[in-house]
Formats: C-alpha cells, structure tokens, sequence
C-alpha cells in the first residue's frame, strides 16, 4: 500500500528534511519524490511506501497536516486508491 | 505508478473546484421495531438507530483522512414512518419525531429522512394522521426530514393528497414563521418518489431494501463548470465528452468511499447517486457550470437545453464509474443552495415557470423555492399538481419543496444558512386554481403506465 503525501505551498529550506523525518518516525518508506508547479506553488510530491506504518493512517496523516501548518504549508496524505480510482479505467 | 499530472489534476479538484462526497447516507429498516404500544415502538426505533448507525460518523470521518476527501454528510434513511406507526395518531407520530431527532442528534449526524408517507394512490389511517402530525414534527425538530409520495407513473395522482399537501406545507410554514419558515425546507412533496436516495429532504429507506444499506451521494458542479471552462470554445459533441470524463472521476470518488464505507461498517453497499449537488459556495453551483456552457445568465433561452446536455452526460460519464447507480442521479437546481441560482432569480431572469421547465430534464424538482407568504394553499397545490404531473408523465422523479416565506414579499430575503443556503421570495402567478384543486379524487395514470 501507497500513500501519496503533497506539499504545496512557498519553497523553502528543510521540507524534504521534515517529512522525511515525520516518514521516518512512522515507518513509512519514501520512494519516490517530484517537484512541479500548482497554480503557482510549488508543489513536491512524494510516494511512501506504508505497509510497515508503526500508528494508524488517520494518526500519520493528521501529524503531516500539522506539520505543514506549522511551516505555513499544505500538506496532505491520501491513500493511493483515490488516484487509481479517479484516473485508471 | 501515479502519474504526476494525475495528482495534481485530484488535490486541485479537491482545493480549488469543491471536489466533495456530498453524503454517505446508511438506510435502516425499522420494521422489526413495531409495536401497539407508541412508547414501546419509539424506545425500539432509538435502540435500532443507535446500534445499526454507531459507527457512521467515526467510520466517514476515517475515510475522509483516508483518501482526503471530504465527506460533507453523514446521513440516515429509514422506513417510511406511515408504515410502522400502526394506529399512533398524530401526537404518537410526534413522539415518533422526536425520537428520531434525539437518535440523529446522539449520533452526530445532520439529517434524518424518512418521516414520511407513500399515498400517490390512496390514504391509510397511518400516512392520514402522519400528514396531520408534519407541521408540529418538523417545527419541533431539528433535524428530521419529511417526504409525501402523492403520484406516480403507476398510480396516476392523488389529487386529495396534494390539496392536502398545499394545506401542510402552509402550515410548515407558519409554525415556523419565526425561523423563515424553515420547516418548509425539511419537506419535500414526491412524483415516482425512490427507495434509495441519499440526499435530503426527500431520502426513506424503501419497503423493497435490505436491513440497512450504505447509500453514497458524490456532488462536484465546481468542477464540471471548471473543465467546461478550460474547453474552450469546443461544439457540443466534444462538451459531452468533457462532461462524461470529468463525471466519471467524480463518480469514482463516490464508488470507492462507498464501497470502504459499506466494508468497514459491514454493511452491504446499495447506489452511488450520480446527482450534482450544488451547495451556496461560490465555485458550485449548477448555474454556473450552464452559465459556462456559454448562456449569460442561467434562466435565459437556452437554459433547458444546457440543462438537458448536462444532466444526460454527467449520467453517462458516471454510469460506468459506478457498479451500481440508483437514487435521483441527476443535477441538482435547488435555488437557495446555488449561488448562481440566487443570483439568476435575484436578477429576474430565473423564473418559476423557467424552473418547471427545467425540471421536465433533470433531477429533481420545484427545490428550495420561496414564494410569497400570502400564496394560498390553492395555489402552492397547483405548482404541486404541475410538478407532479411532470414527474407522472416523463416517467421520472419529481418533487416540490417550496417555502411560502411569512410576512415576506416578492424580492425580499429568506435566509436558513449553512447548505440550505438563502434565497430571494420569487414571483408565484396569482391566477387562481382553487376550483380546480377543490375537484378532489384521482388523475388517472397515463397510458403509457399500461406496459405489461
């Protein structure tokens, strides 16, 4: 299982540093990271491997959204299944 | 592999253009709560409700982290009350209303539907006195919803009912005059009224379903009206096709939180309702998205068309994004609860009879519509009887759901906040129906009711 984490907001120093570490804490293995632009915004993407995920997905999702906002920051993790839903036939 | 572009095509639709589940709504069967005893038979109701929807809020509330996306309701549907009230008079149905408020209200969800009567071809003494009992019901609730099924395809219409339901929905009005009349809002007056709807006001759980079901209901007008928009200048053909795409993946939405809903809660997943809901935010608004299709301002010529094209694409874009399809499934044209809609009948360019137009091609009906407060029940009957007669002769679901807004007159304001948004009091035709209201009896069903 994947989880898609977004960061959207201004760019600045130490976001990779920071959600890496939150990945880290929870046990959710980054395998994938792309940058692109969103209206504006930066907008970095990153793909994590979640199937060895210590809390529940509620608990790390909650923590990557307080941790965006406490660095002026969007921050979302959703759960893959709503993009193959979306965008696969 | 996600493809980048896909990811960020979703989290826009979700920031930028309203992107939402409009409800998860479980339907539960009270038929095993009957008794003769009225206390007895609402204790058994709280019980059921409280057992069969414990874990709805907590559960939609875990899917909404789960995918990010929000889920706005969280609903319940049960069997029409006129069938298990048994020989309760209006003040037991009243007992009835007031336990499904408490067992909405401990549950934290926002509405409960299906106080409600089926008498599209006759009255029984329950659905007689359960009419009687929805005036006081629903201005002593908060959040019980009410519907009356007066005429269908099969049955033709039952033109009693609906001089009734002119009489019921004044009453609504008046006792609750001192809230604008919102009563009226929770009341919704049926043509082909169906088992499985999701949205309120007008949701039951029908006699021909399971114990308890998952309903899911997507919305998402914002971000049809956006893809429009970023199409151009294209024809019509190639506007279908944006629409049906852009269905499809709302719809998708509506499949999977329907399908880990009904998973989690182990209970069977019934329909996803392809409607597009509309809520008074600006970015969703079905208005807007016709309005994109190039018409000024919705309610001028043209606005049938639009509307029929619309709601014929979003259908076919979402049929196939969904294993099962049921409920209303249709765009939504409620007038309060659509910014651009307030805007049109502000404006005067969106009118009743524009509106009735209108519903002859989409779902659902006459929606959230204030009319002046001196409007004779005669009157608000015949918009019924036009409304249902619609619905009887095109085969489809149609419905009324308007406010005669006391003391207020044409132009002035009606304001019931949150989804049910505000609307501006608009023109009734003051032509009288009364003697033709006053016939009583039945209209025939139409021929083509005759297909066996």
């Amino acid at each position: 299982m994947k989880a898609v984490i977004t960061v959207i907001g201004k760019d600045q120093v130490g976001i990779i540093a920071s959600v890496s570490a939150k990945c880290a804490e929870h046990g959710a293995n980054i395998t994938e990271i792309t940058q692109s632009v969103l209206d504006q915004y930066f907008a970095m993407i990153m793909i994590a491997d979640i199937d060895g995920l210590k809390a529940d997905f509620v608990t790390f999702a909650d923590e990557l959204e307080a941790l965006g906002k406490n660095s002026g920051l969007e921050i979302r993790c959703m759960h893959e299944d709503i993009f193959d839903a979306m965008h696969k036939i | 592999m996600i493809n980048t572009q896909d990811i960020l095509e979703t989290i826009n639709m979700i920031r930028e253009e309203n992107l939402d589940v409009r409800t998860v709504t479980m339907g539960i069967s009270l038929y095993d709560c009957v008794s003769d005893d009225v206390d007895k038979l609402c204790a058994n109701i709280y019980d059921k409700l409280m057992t069969s929807a414990k874990d709805l809020v907590p559960t939609a509330e875990a899917i909404e982290k789960l995918y990010g996306i929000p889920i706005v309701n969280k609903r319940v549907s049960v069997t029409p009350i006129s069938y298990i009230g048994g020989k309760a008079g209006p003040d037991g149905y009243i007992k009835i209303a007031k336990t499904l408020d408490r067992a909405a209200s401990d549950l934290g969800i926002n509405f409960i539907g299906g106080y409600s009567a089926l008498v599209q071809k006759g009255m029984t003494r329950g659905a007689d006195a359960l009419i009687e009992s929805i005036p006081d019901a629903l201005a002593e609730t908060n959040m019980v919803c009410s519907s009356v099924n007066v005429g269908s395809t099969r049955a033709g219409i039952n033109m009693d009912a609906v001089a009734r339901m002119g009489r019921t929905v004044k009453a609504a009005a008046e006792k609750t005059a001192d809230r604008d009349a919102i009563g009226c809002a929770k009341l919704v007056v049926f043509a082909n009224a169906v088992d499985d709807n999701p949205f309120m006001a007008g949701a039951f759980h029908g006699t021909g379903e399971g114990d308890c079901v998952i309903n899911v209901g997507v919305s998402g007008p914002g971000v049809v009206e956006k893809a429009i928009r970023r199409a151009g200048d294209c024809d019509f053909s190639a506007l279908a096709d944006v629409i049906k795409k852009t269905a499809f993946k709302i719809t998708r939405v509506g499949q999977l939180v329907a399908y880990e809903a009904s998973k989690r809660l182990n209970v069977p997943y019934g329909i996803v309702d392809l409607s597009l809901a509309p809520t008074p935010a600006i970015g969703d608004s079905v208005a807007c998205i016709l309005e994109s299709m190039g018409l000024d301002v919705c309610g001028g010529p043209g606005t049938t068309a639009a509307l029929a094209m619309l709601n014929d694409a979003v259908k076919k874009g979402g049929v196939m994004a969904s294993s099962h399809v049921g409920g209303l499934s249709g765009a939504f044209i409620p007038v309060s609860e659509d910014a651009g809609m307030i805007a049109a009948a502000e404006g005067g360019v969106l009118t009743l009879e524009k509106l009735e137009a209108m519903t002859a091609v989409c779902s659902v009906g006459l929606d959230m519509i204030c009319i002046p407060g001196d409007t004779t029940a005669e009157t608000i009957s015949g918009i019924i009887a036009d409304e249902i007669a619609i619905g009887m002769v095109n085969n489809k679901t149609t419905a009324v759901r308007v406010i005669p807004a006391p003391g207020k007159g044409v132009g002035e304001k009606v304001e019931f906040g949150g989804l049910l948004g505000y609307a501006p009091v608009m023109r009734v035709n003051p032509v009288s129906c009364e003697k033709f209201i006053a016939r009583g009896g039945r209209i025939p069903a139409p021929i083509h009711s005759l297909k066996n």
